[in-house]
């Protein structure tokens, strides 16, 4: 039974890694970039659902579809003020303009909401618990897997088949190319962003609603954690970010309650080292091979 | 001599020259007493900021690697320095803080530079940006196992326990979980920072400037070309590696033996990408200009501390406009061409000097 309890946080807290390391994932593709700041995005988007709650009063519904219009109008302005600008430059300095980006969402939102933790209030998410058998599932862990489930066929069968995903996949093999045939590569980069963003705000709610306190510094780690996610699944690729997620998350709570509680974070980079060291493109990634 | 080994030469005694000339103003300042107390706090923790600032660059800079967890290094050269310094008062009876100082040192820059061959050989392996995330889970790996981490002394005997805090009565606790390295001495002097930068830049020039510096960056450069030419790529890579690693536990060292604790939350990620940004600021492969934005970096938020508040955030608009004007190719050009006239300025003078 433990077990099994186990198995289906490490299956919730997976989802929401998953959907975070999806946007790391689908930036990383298209644009070449590791974008640093989108753990933030994810505290902003959480910040505003919990202000849309607690402050306006808002039916939860709206309260997330707010968070999710104010993340994608953030995530496209970021990404045509910041890194519009270093599309020719090194991937350093992009890396290095995208932890400026980090540091100065952290910074926002320490001023308006300042560095006290605030609860995130109960909604729809987790307001109930099902009982099967000797199982409490709470709903927000059911809701939690099956908005990854919604998301990963919605956004698989987006790049598959609508045109805008058809310039994606175009862009993400060759960026030259595709512009040469006519793709508005900017306009694709700035959906890409939009999507990741508006994902990163459905994470925020998610990772709130299972664990409830939120601070300015609230994104970095799950940030870090589906950064990781996306590479051990093999970065680029939208399956493997939803494999890659979800293995961190179980490997995470197994570590925790099997091995050692403080160990968690340890063990989990420890498989993501061991995993890069037998297949360095990740578990679903396709091996690059250099042309000389 | 050619004109490239002059350049080089001029490079060097310039940067030799001015960590000399600012250690003997800042020294004639503390001997006057007219430096500000915050900023003499601040000059062993800048030393081990350059420290490590120049030890990076070999790897991102010169050896062309991206890593991400150069502050794990740094944590595991201050725990041990701070153990080794503890252990060497308690059961020893080393009264000197020199000695114990420059002892715990040593054995920092070994501790670390034996890890880092360790997880060198199979990291290496790797290249880009997987590079960079196996450094990254790398540094988080050592602070969580330092969190769990005991160590006490008794009796000129060292106690080390893991995961629980399982230690024999009246143990001296030197390392304690989650508190970090407690009660240390603060044993670390400006002058031995000084010394440790010195060092510190004689190998990395050195090293820079001879053949296998040669060899690292061709590898940096071309790995297949180098490959081809019957450079041992992943030797020289693990020199570099291994080296930075080594110096970054020395100046953690420095920087652990500074202050009376030490704590895992000191060597976050966080730590590794500040130290990442004194490089980048600084120029990638540029040692000179490490050891400036290391500097100036360390003090800025000391001098912003008016705006309290507000330093960070201005520190993160700095950052993003300092990467976006020296990296657009468009303001780039601008630039360039608001400075030529000045150049031309300048070198016709040079001219009209030889001339005469």
């Amino acid at each position: 039974m433990i077990f099994l309890d186990n198995l289906i946080n490490g299956l919730s807290l997976g989802s929401i890694y998953a959907i975070i390391a999806l946007g790391y994932t689908m930036v990383y593709g298209i644009a070449k970039m590791l974008n640093f700041a989108h753990g933030d995005v994810i505290m902003v988007g959480a910040y505003i659902a919990f202000c849309g709650l607690q402050y306006w009063g808002l039916p939860p519904v709206i309260a997330i579809l707010a968070a999710m219009a104010v993340c994608t109008v953030l995530g496209v302005t970021i990404e045509g003020l910041a890194y519009r600008p270093l599309r020719q430059a090194a991937s350093l300095a992009v890396l290095i303009t995208a932890i400026g980006m980090s540091y100065l969402l952290q910074n926002i939102a320490l001023m308006i909401w300042g560095a006290n933790p605030k609860f995130f209030p109960p909604t729809f998410i987790n307001s109930t618990t099902f009982k099967l058998g000797q199982l409490n599932i709470s709903s927000a862990t059911v809701i939690t897997i099956l908005a990854n489930i919604v998301i990963m066929v919605g956004l698989t069968l987006f790049t598959a088949k609508t045109k805008m995903g058809k310039a994606m996949r175009c862009v993400s093999e060759d960026r030259g190319a595709a512009e040469l045939m006519g793709i508005n590569v900017n306009r694709t980069i700035s959906v890409t962003f939009a999507i990741g963003s508006a994902l990163a705000a459905i994470a925020g709610v998610l990772l709130c609603s299972s664990y409830p306190t939120l601070q300015p510094t609230t994104g970095s780690m799950p940030g870090i954690k589906a950064f990781t996610a996306a590479v051990f699944g093999g970065i680029g690729s939208i399956p493997g970010a939803m494999l890659g997620g979800v293995l961190l998350g179980v490997i995470e709570i197994f570590g925790k309650a099997y091995i050692s509680t403080e160990l968690g974070d340890a063990i989990v980079f420890a498989v993501l080292i061991v995993v890069l060291l037998v297949k360095p493109s990740g578990l679903l990634g396709k091996p690059v091979r250099e042309k000389v | 001599m050619t004109k490239a080994k002059r350049n080089r030469l001029i490079y060097n005694i310039v940067t030799y020259a001015l960590v000399i000339a600012a250690f003997i103003l800042l020294q004639s300042m503390i001997a006057n007493k007219s430096i500000s107390r915050s900023l003499k706090g601040q000059l062993v923790p800048i030393c081990s900021w350059i420290v490590m600032a120049v030890s990076l660059n070999l790897v991102i800079g010169i050896s062309g690697e991206l890593s991400l967890g150069h502050a794990g290094f740094m944590s595991i050269g201050a725990y041990t320095g701070a153990v080794v310094s503890g252990w060497l008062l308690n059961s020893f009876a080393v009264e000197s803080t020199l000695l114990r100082l420059v002892l715990a040192i040593l054995a920092g820059g070994i501790m670390a530079g034996v890890m880092g061959a360790l997880i060198g050989i199979p990291v290496l392996r790797l290249r880009g940006d997987y590079l960079a995330i196996v450094t990254l889970a790398f540094g988080e790996i050592i602070r969580s196992l330092v969190n769990v981490l005991y160590i006490g002394v008794q009796d000129g005997h060292l106690c080390f326990s893991f995961l629980n805090r399982n230690m024999p009565e009246g143990v001296t606790m030197l390392v304690d979980g989650a508190k970090g390295a407690v009660k240390i001495k603060p044993i670390s002097t400006f002058a031995v920072g000084f010394v440790l930068i010195l060092i510190t830049l004689t190998v990395v020039l050195n090293l820079v400037n001879s053949r296998a510096g040669r060899a690292i960056k061709a590898t940096r450069d071309n790995r297949i070309a180098a490959e081809s030419m019957g450079v041992p790529v992943t030797k020289y890579k693990m020199m570099a590696f291994v080296t930075a690693a080594a110096l970054a536990g020395m100046a953690g060292a420095l920087y652990g033996l500074n202050s009376s604790t030490v704590v895992p939350t000191q060597f976050t990620f966080n730590q590794s990408i500040n130290v990442l940004v004194f490089v980048v600021l600084g120029g990638l492969g540029n040692v000179l200009g490490s050891v400036i934005s290391a500097t100036l970096l360390t003090v800025l938020p000391e001098v912003l501390r008016a705006f309290s508040d507000y330093r960070m955030l201005v520190y993160a608009v700095v950052l993003i406009l300092v990467m976006i004007f020296t990296n657009n190719p468009l303001i780039r050009s601008f630039a360039d061409r608001l400075i030529a006239p000045l150049k031309q300025l300048l070198r016709g003078k040079k001219q009209g000097g030889d001339e005469a």
